[in-house]
């Protein structure tokens, strides 16, 4: 763990990204077996929110203890976009009670680890 | 999965279309990001790829409504913005590679989606294969 300072690296974004691919397979599984978003998915939707906005708080933290990201429009834009995700997903996940919105949980909480690692990249300066 | 069905879906926002329309919503907040930050910082180093994204970023969020409106002009848009972005991803994708001197920074369309899974050149595929399963006849 080079984590050197930044905040949206290491356990917390790992935490993320583990909780937000259970929830993936979770809702993959399903959607397969021809079921609509249960509790558990949305709960896991909820609580991937929760370590998002802890994901946020943190890089607030370092913000204010004098830290900035490498990149910061791209950081900031990745960071307003991923606390997104989880609600989008739930909003949409209701709106298709059906092993579709299984599916699109699914589809969105694959794309949150991505958007997560490239949050962590737009962190650090990667010489460009 | 002895799904019979007797009726085809005729509308485009429900069922596996919801999917399409989420993952169109998920690349109209991608490329839009991008290419409001490309021009807002860096607009004179690759007007051209900075610009593409723009186009794209609008045709995701065009399409994206037009599936959701489910009418016959929410088809028509549809249709047309799944054709454009298949002829840009697969123009842009083929440019891309032929000449990479016109492209100094990627567009969501370089070397067809490749930064983002390949998904930008599967999507309007299946958004035109969408569009004639749920076609009225």
């Amino acid at each position: 763990m080079s984590a050197a300072g930044s905040p949206v690296d290491g356990v917390p974004a790992g935490a993320a990204i583990v909780l937000s691919l259970l929830v993936a397979a979770w809702a993959l599984v399903a959607a397969l077996r021809h079921r609509a978003p249960d509790r558990i998915q949305l709960i896991g939707l909820a609580v991937l929110e929760l370590v998002l906005l802890g994901l946020a708080v943190l890089a607030g933290v370092a913000l204010a203890g004098g830290e900035r990201p490498g990149e910061p429009g791209a950081f900031f834009g990745y960071l307003a976009t991923l606390v997104c995700l989880p609600p989008l997903a739930g909003v949409l996940a209701r709106m298709e009670p059906t092993r579709w919105g299984s599916a699109i949980v699914c589809a969105v909480c694959l794309v949150t680890p991505v958007v997560v690692v490239r949050l962590g990249q737009t962190w650090e300066v990667l010489g460009g | 999965m002895a799904e019979v069905r007797t009726e085809r879906p005729t509308r485009t926002n429900a069922g596996p279309g919801r999917l399409l329309i989420a993952v169109y919503l998920l690349f109209a907040i991608a490329a839009t990001s991008r290419a409001a930050l490309q021009i807002a910082t860096r607009f004179d180093e690759a007007p051209l790829a900075y610009l593409l994204s723009a186009l794209a970023a609008v045709v995701y969020i065009v399409a994206a409504v037009g599936l959701g409106r489910a009418g016959h002009a929410g088809r028509r848009v549809a249709l047309a913005c799944c054709t454009v972005e298949l002829v840009g991803v697969l123009g842009v994708g083929a440019f891309s590679l032929a000449r990479p001197d016109l492209f100094p920074d990627e567009t969501v369309w370089s070397g067809f989606g490749s930064g983002y899974g390949y998904i930008p050149v599967v999507l309007p595929v299946l958004g035109l294969a969408w569009l004639w399963f749920t076609r009225r006849r």
